[in-house]
């Protein structure tokens, strides 16, 4: 028996959700006494940093078509069984959306999508449901079980050592699907808004796209990934990607910084399961408000100024 | 191009969640349901713009009871040619799953197109699951969709950029923002609709593979902290020493 771990990883660098899906592997499989094995697929250096996360072993596949989730899926699959796994865990990622499904489909498991915590004894596994405006506790009944882990929900928890890396091969089959091209758009130490522990984010009530100064600054200066309300990338004022809520993509970053949002309902599902919510808005009666932990009613353009400044301070002092 | 467009049911996104049964049931008083967001913006208008440009027929599935129907007119409203519905009772992703892949096997889809996920179950599974049951590729959270002759061209975003991904069909993917855009449906649209074919069919043996022990909501905030506009630099202080966020 063992908890098997996709971990996955982007030009050789394990991706920080996976290190976490780890960690929640590695927890789990204390608690079960059984062993938390991660597979890498694709480049790999030295163990990932696995094992300071928690891996006890990890397999390698170097030749795999990590975009095609059907011979991800096999390679997967050849995993599990070469592992004895009894539970698959997976990041609630991209990759995990992808492949999660057809892994538990092919071996008729249930499947808790985006679990916020640790299973209990009877394996009943915590889960936000309503985009976060409930949680719901949901028991696994089948014997194979997969998971997948809500980013920034359960965190890294650092151990010692290295892992032990063992090369694994699988027959994956033939590719059905063909990647073109990649479009890179990340700019240079530019962090990827799903892993960002801190976010600050803007909305209509920044009147124009050349506004955003102060919202970039503030961002850099914390180190921080930006984002937007939807209106803001709908008219274009920001990229898509950076749209969150309901209809975009969901955020639990330790730090969320709302300016000029109205915190409407479909907003707020996005990004309610952060840790620390600061709402900046001259309307006292903003909604928003109310899902705060920290609020400066004012005006955003006298407000951010006076924060870059402190911030400034405050960060070449650390 | 025969499509199919697998709809979901979800509670209108101003809904307010409250819980019945001893905190094991989602409690539907007073609660308007549409059809799931993703399912009818992006997949199904996506589905409409390829029809009409290449011909074909768009199917219309959902699994679930009669209550399920003013959804698939809406759907078929917007545009879509006739509907199925699998009458069954609520069930998990797998169940929903098997329902969908069962009724897909043998009709020659070359499309199937799912919604990115649930607003009400957040699961972004059932599609995945769909596709591994017919053994057909899958591609989850497109934002673009094209098809010539045989071929689709999809893209996503992954960590850093834009894939663009090549595939033969048939193909399940799973939509999200950036396919289309959301249509309205006119009089004569809601008009055909009564009159267009609407089939049920009954669901195929299936168990449960997860279930629901029961709901609860968030802990409540505290409350807000308000700090004055003037001191607003004393946020930064405040997130340091007291919220320990940076
Ligand atoms: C089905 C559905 C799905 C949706 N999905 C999403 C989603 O995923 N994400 C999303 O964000 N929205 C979504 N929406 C839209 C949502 O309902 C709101 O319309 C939207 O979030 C409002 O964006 P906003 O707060 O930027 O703009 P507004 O509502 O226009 O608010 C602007 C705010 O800025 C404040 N303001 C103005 N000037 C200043 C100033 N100088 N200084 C400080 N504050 C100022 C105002 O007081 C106001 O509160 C969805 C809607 C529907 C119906
Ligand atoms: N009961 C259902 N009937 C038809 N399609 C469904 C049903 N449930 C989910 N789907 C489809 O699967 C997608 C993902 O659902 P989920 O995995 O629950 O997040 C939805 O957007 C729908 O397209």
């Amino acid at each position: 028996m063992s908890i098997l771990i996709f971990a996955d990883q982007h030009q050789g660098k394990v991706a920080k959700s996976s290190l976490e899906a780890v960690s929640y592997g590695a927890a789990l499989a204390a608690q079960m006494g059984t062993q938390a094995i991660a597979l890498v697929a694709g480049t790999l250096n030295g163990d990932g940093g696995l094992g300071a996360v928690g891996a006890s072993k990890v397999m390698h596949m170097s030749d795999v078509n990590t975009s095609d989730s059907q011979q991800l899926t096999r390679a997967i699959l050849s995993a599990v069984e070469a592992s004895s796994a009894q539970v698959v865990v997976f990041s609630h990622d991209i990759t995990g959306k992808m492949v999660a499904p057809r892994v538990a489909a092919r071996l008729d498991a249930g499947l808790i999508p985006g679990a916020t915590d640790l299973p209990n004894a009877a394996f009943v596994v915590k889960k936000n449901v309503f985009s976060g405006k409930a949680i719901a506790d949901i028991q696994l009944l089948t014997e194979k079980k997969v998971i997948t882990v809500s980013p920034n929900s359960f965190g890294i928890k650092m151990t010692e050592g290295t892992a032990p890396v063992e090369s694994f091969s699988a027959d994956t089959g033939k590719a059905g699907i063909v990647v073109k091209e990649f479009k890179s758009e990340a700019k240079d130490g530019e962090i990827p808004l799903p892993e960002a522990d801190l976010v600050v984010s803007a909305g209509r009530g920044m009147k124009g796209p050349e506004h955003w100064g102060p919202i970039e600054e503030l961002a850099k200066i914390l180190g921080a990934a930006t984002a937007c309300s939807r209106p803001v990338s709908d008219i274009g004022w920001r990229p898509h990607h950076e749209h969150v809520g309901q209809t975009g993509i969901t955020i639990r970053p330790n730090l969320y910084i709302a300016v000029g949002i109205s915190g409407a309902i479909q907003h707020l599902a996005g990004v309610n399961g952060s840790k620390t919510i600061v709402v900046i808005n001259k309307d006292p009666e903003a909604p928003f408000f109310k899902a705060a932990d920290y609020g400066i009613v004012g005006d955003a353009f006298e407000v951010l100024p006076k924060i870059i400044e402190a911030a400034k301070v405050h960060m070449a002092a650390k | 191009m025969k499509i199919l467009v697998c709809i979901s049911k979800a509670p209108d996104t101003t809904s307010k969640i409250a819980f019945s049964d001893g905190n094991t049931k989602f409690d539907e008083n007073g609660v308007t349901f549409i059809v799931n967001p993703y399912d009818e913006w992006y997949a199904l208008v996506r589905a409409l713009e390829i029809k009409e440009s290449m011909g074909g027929n768009v199917t219309i599935l959902s699994v679930g009871g009669a209550d399920y129907e003013p959804i698939i007119r809406k759907a078929l409203a917007i545009g879509a040619d006739d509907a199925v519905r699998i009458d069954a009772p609520e069930g998990d992703s797998l169940f929903i799953a098997k329902q969908i892949a069962a009724y897909a096997k043998d009709k020659q889809f070359d499309l199937i197109l799912c919604g990115k996920e649930t607003i009400n179950y957040n699961g972004s599974v059932v599609p995945g699951m769909v596709a591994e049951l017919l053994d057909v590729p899958y591609v989850a959270l497109a934002t673009k969709l094209d098809v010539a002759g045989q071929t689709a061209t999809i893209e996503r975003e992954v960590p850093g950029g834009h894939e663009i991904l090549e595939v033969q069909v048939p193909v399940v993917l799973s939509a999200a923002k950036g396919m289309a855009e959301q249509r309205i449906p006119n009089m004569r649209g809601i008009m055909a609709a009564r009159t267009k074919p609407l089939e049920v069919i009954a669901g195929v043996n299936a168990s449960n593979s997860t279930q629901v022990v029961g709901y609860s909501l968030p802990p409540a905030k505290s409350g807000c902290k308000y700090i004055d506009a003037e001191q607003a630099g004393d946020l930064i202080r405040l997130l340091s020493e007291e919220a320990k966020a940076i």
